[in-house]
């Protein structure tokens, strides 16, 4: 704060970012074209890349699960009940003879709707919300009181409640994950929207006559983008691994359709014989679960230079 | 070490501070660029030294790297040397650094609050400088922080001893904080910016108490500021700044009086004069009429009522086409809840705003919407008044748009308003960040002027500004005046630059409008004992910065001859 004199009594008391006069160069800002160039470097390095390669992976397996060998993921062969790997099922066959290789690649397509399903709609649902409660002051103290409420209930019993009154599909399952990361969402959007409604470029605008909607989304929502693609790819990875749990707990998913969760539920009392039913979708699962984070990591450091510096 | 300092301080006025040739660099980058380049000052003891600077001249970076703080992995110094009391900083080991610091060498920074923290009580604070310096006893350190805490004129020293730092006020946590820097009898005081953040009235007092704290330990102090008037009240000897080199080293009266070189010349004669320009009273249609205007804020109780703050109570004032109004006043008098209120940013608790005769104190929605375009705002903050995601034309053009023009003809606008704050046309495709903070004061002035108001409220536009851009600034306000005869409620805690634009000056204090009338009046026959009081505490009264030449204060526009 010493850096920069000219304080007026009491009034301008934010602190700057330490600024090092380089050559007439602008000072680094979060949303200029420079900026872009260091959001690139910082997911260059090692760990990000490695994330972002592994994701890309298993998003690839996930869109081309017909074209890599498999076979249909339901089909029961009572014949050939739990096999251990072979030329013909690359990672054993499960209780009812089906191919373990084939259902965990195609249970990387659930994993991956469910996680991006549960993002975006959380977000977007989370964002509204978020904005009515920072912006419209008696809304504020109602709506965060709900959000405080949903909070409260823990997350696995609160979809175990929906998924067993409306029967299990995908969108259940999927709704049910959603709900309780909207309160999340919302809190950090409200956060954003109450710092930066006192920004005397907000109240410029409001002098100058910009209507609500316009002054809502061009001066104050573009604020929120950063700090909510961090948040939604934390709610990606913990939505895939509430995905596996409820499966695994036999309230997600119904048992046609393929999930990691419900492969490890099934061969969780076959695990001596074959403990690859359970090994290979969990491996997935954690190298899923564990790129997605590294990367929701690098995001955030790349989004906010100051934080990465600290860390 | 105990062995150089014997070597080189046996004599009573070797310098305690001795900066060689200090050179210091970004951290990574190739030697080309320097931070602080080749500087060589000294300070002897009992000497005030005042280094003054625009931001970016390296003032501060100078005196972290005495106190061997620079930032780690950031700033590090590559050559020269800094002897503090014969011992070189610049090499020492950060365990011997520790030692030195508060023992041979103290800092106290601009901001109080930030500075002590704010979970512990000030006693507390001070005594852990203490026990971790002395083996005194718990009773004795106790006995010496309150002695120190007299020293420094608080009052009720063992409750003082026991508050936090929110429960004090700005000067006096100052206070603490110059406390916590002398208890150990430093040789060498650096004091960054300490009163930049107070209220003139108490920057006046602490300055003061500096003075005397220095004379009586007889300790080195070298005074970092951006402020001339300081600077003139204090300095014995003035290091110029500027750009990371040091520009010119003298006694006070050679830099102020006949200063070398062009650069300390032009910043020096930048400071605005004291003395009101003779003005002829504006004669204009009335444009804005605030009447009995109040605005108090409720604290919101489920039970019962709670506080209530008046921050502006009974205000009365008018503005009329062409005319420059000043509001002064402390921090706390409610100069820009005013000033919000008649922008509309708040709404005011009850009377009236008449613009051209029109209230508009309770119109709210859709029937304050044509009024938002004949009142304008420029902020304090240059580098949050324009918003970072936008190009600077379409900032500009906004206004325009949202009052139904048409967008070519909305950038045209916005591109002539651009040429009468003197900028080109082509920053209409650049971002915000890519300009400098009077640049982006000029654009925020195009921004407002675009829409042609009638009234323009300027809240502090300088008061974030180095003097030489303030200087341009205040130049740019006075032309655009005299060319659109807009009117300008000017919000400023400065006397110096109310005294150079305003026709009319309103003084505040605690909310109430405490005297009003033309600023020649106010300024030299104040007559009340408030304003008074704010005129003398102006820093550097005894100067006339302009001519290069003092003034005797007594003959000055004030009235010292009433005894107060």
């Amino acid at each position: 704060m010493s850096a920069t004199p000219n304080h007026k009594p009491g009034e301008m008391t934010r602190e700057e970012p330490f600024e090092l006069p380089l050559t007439g160069e602008a000072a680094p800002h979060i949303s200029g074209p420079s900026a872009f160039g260091h959001f690139k470097r910082t997911l260059k390095r090692g760990p990000a890349l490695m994330a972002l390669l592994m994701l890309g992976a298993i998003v690839f397996v996930a869109f081309s699960a017909p074209f890599l060998g498999t076979t249909d993921p339901i089909a029961i062969d009572p014949g050939q009940r739990l096999r251990l790997p072979t030329a013909e099922n690359w990672l054993g066959t499960d209780a009812y003879g089906r191919d373990v290789y084939s259902r965990v690649i195609y249970g990387s397509r659930i994993s991956l709707m469910v996680g991006l399903g549960a993002a975006l709609m959380s977000v977007a649902v989370g964002l509204l919300i978020g904005v009515i409660a920072g912006y419209v002051r008696l809304a504020d103290a109602i709506v965060m009181r709900v959000m405080d409420g949903v909070m409260a209930i823990p997350s696995i019993l609160l979809a175990i409640a929906l998924v067993s009154l409306s029967g299990a599909s995908l969108l259940t399952v999927l709704v049910a994950i959603t709900i309780p990361e909207i309160p999340r969402v919302v809190r950090l959007v409200r956060g954003v929207i109450l710092t930066v409604r006192s920004e005397p470029y907000v109240e410029a605008a409001i002098s100058l006559g910009t209507r609500l909607p316009t002054l809502l989304l061009r001066h104050m929502v573009p604020n929120t983008v950063a700090p909510l693609i961090v948040q939604g790819t934390y709610i990606f990875a913990s939505a895939i691994l509430t995905e596996a749990i409820l499966s695994f707990l036999g309230a997600g998913l119904p048992p046609e359709k393929s999930s990691w969760g419900n492969i490890m539920a099934e061969g969780r009392m076959y695990f001596q014989l074959t403990p690859g039913l359970i090994l290979y979708p969990g491996i997935f699962l954690s190298l899923t679960v564990l790129s997605v984070n590294v990367l929701g990591d690098a995001m955030r450091d790349a989004l906010d230079p100051r934080m990465a510096r600290k860390l | 070490m105990n062995l150089e300092t014997n070597n080189l301080s046996p004599g009573k006025n070797l310098p305690v501070l001795i900066i060689d040739n200090l050179s210091v660099q970004v951290v990574g980058i190739p030697t080309t660029h320097y931070v602080v380049e080749n500087i060589s000052f000294d300070v002897k003891p009992g000497e005030m030294l005042c280094v003054v600077g625009e931001s970016g001249s390296g003032k501060s970076v100078t005196a972290l790297s005495v106190m061997g703080l620079l930032p780690r992995g950031g700033l590090v110094p590559s050559g020269g040397a800094i002897l503090v009391d014969g011992e070189n900083v610049v090499t020492a080991s950060q365990k011997r650094l520790r030692e030195m610091r508060a023992t041979r060498m103290a800092m106290v920074f601009q901001e109080p609050m930030t500075a002590l923290n704010p979970v512990v009580p000030v006693g507390k604070q001070i005594d852990e400088v203490l026990r971790v310096h002395t083996n005194l006893t718990k009773i004795e350190r106790r006995e010496k922080v309150l002695s120190m805490l007299d020293s420094v004129h608080l009052p009720d020293v063992k409750r003082i001893y026991d508050a936090y730092p929110h429960q004090l006020s700005g000067g006096q946590r100052q206070r603490i904080v110059l406390s916590m820097a002398l208890i150990l009898d430093p040789k060498l005081l650096i004091a960054d910016e300490p009163t930049t953040a107070l209220d003139v009235t108490t920057q006046k007092q602490i300055l003061f108490l500096i003075r005397e704290l220095q004379e009586e330990h007889n300790t080195a102090v070298m005074f970092i500021t951006h402020d001339f008037g300081v600077v003139a009240e204090i300095a014995e000897r003035i290091v110029v700044m500027n750009r990371g080199r040091v520009v010119e080293v003298g006694q006070r009266e050679d830099i102020l009086a006949r200063p070398r070189q062009a650069y300390t010349r032009m910043l020096v004669s930048s400071v605005p004069s004291l003395i009101p320009k003779m003005r002829q009273a504006p004669m204009g249609e009335i444009v804005l009429d605030v009447a009995a205007l109040n605005k108090t804020y409720a604290e919101k109780r489920i039970f019962g009522s709670g506080r209530t703050v008046a921050a502006a109570q009974d205000v009365n004032l008018t503005l009329r086409r062409g005319e420059i109004v000043g509001v002064v006043g402390e921090s706390g008098s409610g100069k820009s809840t005013v000033a919000r209120c008649i922008v509309r940013l708040v709404d005011p608790t009850s009377g009236a705003i008449r613009i051209k005769g029109l209230d508009i104190a309770q119109a709210g929605g859709r029937k304050l919407r044509p009024f938002r375009r004949s009142t304008q705002i420029v902020f304090q903050d240059p580098y949050r008044s324009l918003n970072p995601r936008r190009r600077v034309g379409d900032s500009i053009a906004e206004g325009l748009i949202n009052f139904g023009a048409p967008r070519e003809k909305a950038l045209a606008k916005a591109v002539e308003s651009l040429r009468t704050v003197g900028l080109d046309p082509d920053v209409m495709q650049r971002y915000p960040h890519q300009f400098s903070g009077g640049q982006r004061q000029r654009i925020c002035i195009a921004r407002a002027l675009a829409v042609e108001p009638d009234i323009l409220v300027a809240d502090e536009p300088v008061s974030s500004l180095d003097v030489s851009v303030q200087a341009q600034v205040l130049k740019l306000l006075e032309e655009i005046r005299e060319r659109t005869g807009i009117a300008v409620l000017f919000i400023t805690h400065d006397l110096r630059v109310a005294a150079q634009i305003c026709d009319t000056i309103v003084v505040m204090q605690n909310g109430r409008i405490v005297e009003a009338g033309p600023a020649e009046t106010v300024l030299t026959r104040p007559q009340r004992e408030y304003t008074r009081a704010l005129i003398e505490a102006a820093p550097g009264r005894d100067w006339d910065f302009q001519n290069f030449r003092p003034v005797d204060a007594n003959k000055a526009p004030i009235f010292s001859r009433v005894t107060l």
